[in-house]
């Protein structure tokens, strides 16, 4: 799957995109943020603090307590200030 | 009657004036055009602002949009829809968003303008980070913006 970040996550993260292949027992938005957290200190300062996290698959708004399989695109990001 | 919907991002600055009237022109069925313009401010909280970058999610922030344009329709009789956002650089004094809502009567122009703003600002991919004399931070959002949106949910 392609995961994206936005803003503030994607400066920590360092960068905008990329092609992850999670282990089956990640099975929900929260566990994938849960997954990345263990991937370095980049995507562990990213996710510290995860209830601040907003997240979209395909394109749309979801809760962290979403299942992900079948997902194309899942992006995080912080709230959003646009307007 | 298809109602005429018009979303566009863009990192070039947009005419208020000529987006309304491209809006009303020609349709005796309007009534009632209100417009609303976010504007670049050159100060935040005691603090000169020399630019706001916005960021967004390409592909998302367009079909939200287009999704809440929907919603607007099914709830008033509105009689056109533009919602214009800007990304990249805005300096002060610049425009960052217009809504354009049309329809027969005041009341469901108003309500539609101010149901598309609520949304834009808290469920539209688009973030902004501030260039300050003191740095330069992203936005955090505000609390009162999504009580503001808490408003339009149904019950």
């Amino acid at each position: 799957m392609k995961v994206l970040y936005f803003a503030w996550v994607r400066e920590r993260v360092g960068k905008a995109e990329e092609a992850l292949d999670p282990p089956a027992a990640v099975a929900t938005v929260a566990d994938l943020i849960a997954w990345l957290s263990q991937r370095g200190d980049e995507y562990a300062h990213a996710f510290e603090k995860p209830k601040v996290i907003r997240a979209a698959i395909d394109r749309m708004h979801v809760k962290q307590d979403t299942m992900i399989a079948g997902a194309h695109e899942i992006a995080f990001f912080p709230p959003m200030t646009g307007g | 009657m298809t109602v005429p919907v018009t979303i566009r991002l863009q990192e070039a600055d947009f005419d208020v004036a000529r987006e309304v009237a491209a809006l009303s022109r020609g349709n005796t069925d309007i009534g009632a055009v209100v417009s609303f313009s976010g504007i670049c401010r050159g100060e935040e909280g005691g603090d000169a602002i020399a630019a706001l970058t916005l960021e967004h999610y390409p592909g998302m922030a367009e079909a939200e949009i287009a999704r809440h344009a929907e919603e607007a329709l099914a709830r008033w009789p509105l009689t056109g829809i533009t919602v214009i956002h800007r990304f990249g650089r805005i300096v002060p004094g610049e425009n960052i968003v217009l809504v354009v809502t049309a329809s027969s009567h005041r009341e469901a122009a108003f309500q539609g303008a101010e149901f598309l703003m609520d949304y834009l600002k808290t469920r539209a991919p688009f973030w902004k980070r501030e260039e300050g004399t003191s740095g330069s931070g992203w936005v955090d959002a505000h609390d009162r913006d999504d009580s503001a949106a808490a408003r339009w949910a149904k019950s």
